[in-house]
């Protein structure tokens, strides 16, 4: 116990040249090595803060179809978020399949939006900070281009739910979604 | 590693805060020059490690905390949950149940080492009183806590403790209820439980701080119990001495500390606790974690429901008072013959009062329980008094190096 203690000390002042180098070595070896084993120690603490399992379970979504008549926009819960449905009438598909690409801030075509043409699904998110547009209830303003429009920064989006005015970036998401038959849609 | 390393780095930022916040002065005082004694053994590595461990608690409670609910239709599913469902909350929850254990572990370990190297005499008493203060903060915290996944031995746990203090003449009654916020242990009860349990860590933490204040005002007692400050060849900087024994120290700790958490992580725990607690049934038998088995078998050794409760609350009490129970001027039992035999009596006392603790209290276990209930006391009262009366001690050193120096010469 003191030996050590007094044997060490000895070492200390009498160590140069080769001696003290070994001795750097090992101090800058066994910290890296307790330094990579703390991080690595942490990561469990930070992984338990992601969506856990039950969570993830919850992540889809089956909507059924059948009462959605044409024209009507539905609005479904999903991952805690809201999800407009809008059965689209001959019109407001013509409308967006007529735009002109290069005239919009997130080029994207409207057949690749929707799966079916009359069946338009997005996530009503407005990209720019996250309100709900309006639009989905009768009465409700629909911007400029007959779709939805954000009351909390001014952002028009076409029948499509492509921006087309105002602050937000990107078009409304399209979530994973698939037809599991002709009158039930599963989001997720 | 001479005084050159020592000194801290010449940095712009460094002096900059420094010259307005002493952060960096303070830190290289307490942490790299601080004069230690150069004869401190292993079992002074414990202090450094209950640090360490109450901090993996705060940090595991606190990732916990995240994901529990403190309602009695939800608590037990929402630890199920914890298990199952979080990521990785099975290892935060296993690291947090078993790191009570090897809390106490460390703790006694610190605490009998400090008995054994008469740690508790001037002038350190306000230090041991500080690391009392801590040890029975650290019980409620343990208590407390274990209420909270609302098992069958949480429940009933949590109701033979409140009712201890029904003992208490006249208001018993009324602090009872008061201490429920109902007529039973219930929803009020376990909400509070929790608060209370995510308060007390903070406060131990704390009390650490004021006991290592006064540490670092007369530094470490030393096996030989000689004052280390009055040869300067006595004491070594803390750095890089001490901070690389607790290291090495530290990595031992964890490796045996894993080795419960990921092999043998429900050793320490009863398996009725795996059964949502029930009002209405008692299990079999009710023990409390292994490190209040001792204090559980004082209680229980007494047939009288006042004075068992005040018996258990003495038997830590009574170590308040070891300043002056132990009047002896020699610290360490290194040089004190008999009561070096007492301590290792009394440790084995210690142990088996926890025997005692975790057996059926009737037949032979109910009266060597007694027995050793009677001699904690007497070891305190009667034998610590006498022996530091009537010891004669061996001669000590004059300085640490003293007795080193002299084998160097021979």
């Amino acid at each position: 116990m003191s030996e050590s203690a007094s044997a060490s000390a000895t070492h200390g002042q009498h160590g140069h040249g080769e001696g003290e180098t070994r001795r750097d070595f090992l101090a800058l070896a066994a910290t890296a090595f307790a330094g990579a084993g703390a991080a690595c120690a942490l990561w469990p603490f930070i992984d338990s803060m992601n969506p856990a399992a039950d969570t993830l379970a919850l992540s889809t979504t089956d909507v059924s179809l059948a009462p959605i008549a044409e024209g009507m926009r539905v609005t479904v819960k999903w991952r805690g978020k809201p999800v407009f449905i809008d059965h689209r009438t001959k019109a407001q598909i013509d409308e967006a399949r007529a735009v002109n690409l290069g005239e919009l801030r997130d080029p994207a075509k409207d057949e690749d939006r929707a799966q079916k043409a009359e069946w338009l699904v997005m996530v009503g998110v407005c990209t720019h900070l996250g309100c709900i547009p309006n639009g989905q209830k009768q009465g409700e303003p629909r911007g400029d281009f007959g779709g939805w429009f954000c009351p909390c920064h001014g952002s028009h989006y076409d029948t499509s739910g492509r921006i087309r005015k105002g602050p937000a970036p990107l078009n409304l998401a399209v979530p994973p979604y698939k037809f599991l038959n002709d009158t039930t849609v599963s989001i997720g | 590693m001479s005084t050159t390393e020592n000194a801290p780095k010449k940095n712009g930022i460094v002096e900059w805060i420094d010259y307005r916040l002493p952060i960096f002065t303070f830190m290289n005082h307490e942490l790299r020059e601080y004069p230690t004694p150069k004869n401190l053994n292993y079992w002074w590595n414990f202090g450094s490690l209950a640090g360490i461990v109450l901090v993996i608690m705060i940090l595991s409670g606190i990732f916990l905390a995240m994901n529990y609910t403190a309602h009695v239709d939800h608590a037990f599913v929402s630890v199920e949950r914890i298990m199952r469902d979080v990521n990785t909350g099975w290892l935060l929850r296993y690291i947090h149940m078993n790191g009570a254990s090897f809390f106490f572990l460390v703790v006694y370990i610190h605490i009998f080492r400090g008995l054994y190297y008469g740690s508790y005499k001037p002038p350190r008493e306000i230090l041991w009183w500080l690391g009392l203060v801590i040890f029975l903060l650290m019980m409620a915290t343990a208590f407390l806590g274990y209420v909270l996944p609302w098992g069958q031995m949480s429940f009933w746990g949590a109701t033979v403790i409140t009712n201890l203090f029904s003992a208490i003449p006249l208001v018993g009654e009324p602090i009872v209820t008061w201490l429920w916020g109902g007529f039973g242990v219930d929803n009020p009860t376990l909400n509070r439980f929790f608060s209370l349990h995510y308060l007390l860590p903070f406060v131990i933490v704390g009390v650490v701080v004021l006991h290592l204040v006064a540490l670092h005002t007369h530094g470490s007692n030393n096996p030989l119990g000689v004052d280390h400050k009055k040869n300067p060849k006595d004491s070594i900087p803390f750095h890089p001495y001490y901070t690389a024994k607790d290291m090495f120290g530290l990595g031992v700790f964890l490796v045996v500390y894993a080795l419960f958490v990921f092999f043998a992580p429900n050793f320490f725990g009863e398996s009725v606790n795996y059964v949502p607690a029930n009002p209405l049934q008692t299990p079999a038998e009710i023990v409390p974690e292994w490190y209040l088995l001792p204090f559980y078998a004082i209680l229980r050794s007494i047939p009288d429901k006042l004075l068992g409760v005040v018996a258990m609350f003495g038997a830590i009490f009574i170590l308040f008072l070891l300043p002056w129970l132990d009047s002896s001027k020699v610290r360490s039992a290194t040089f004190r013959p008999i009561y070096k035999q007492l301590f290792w009596i009394f440790l084995a006392d210690y142990i088996i009062l926890g025997w005692c603790g975790a057996q059926h209290p009737e037949g032979a276990p109910l009266i060597i329980g007694r027995i050793a209930t009677a001699y904690y006391f007497i070891h305190f009262l009667v034998l610590m008094p006498l022996v530091s009366k009537f010891e004669k001690p061996r001669a000590l050193p004059e300085s640490i190096s003293t007795p080193v120096l002299k084998t160097e010469k021979a």
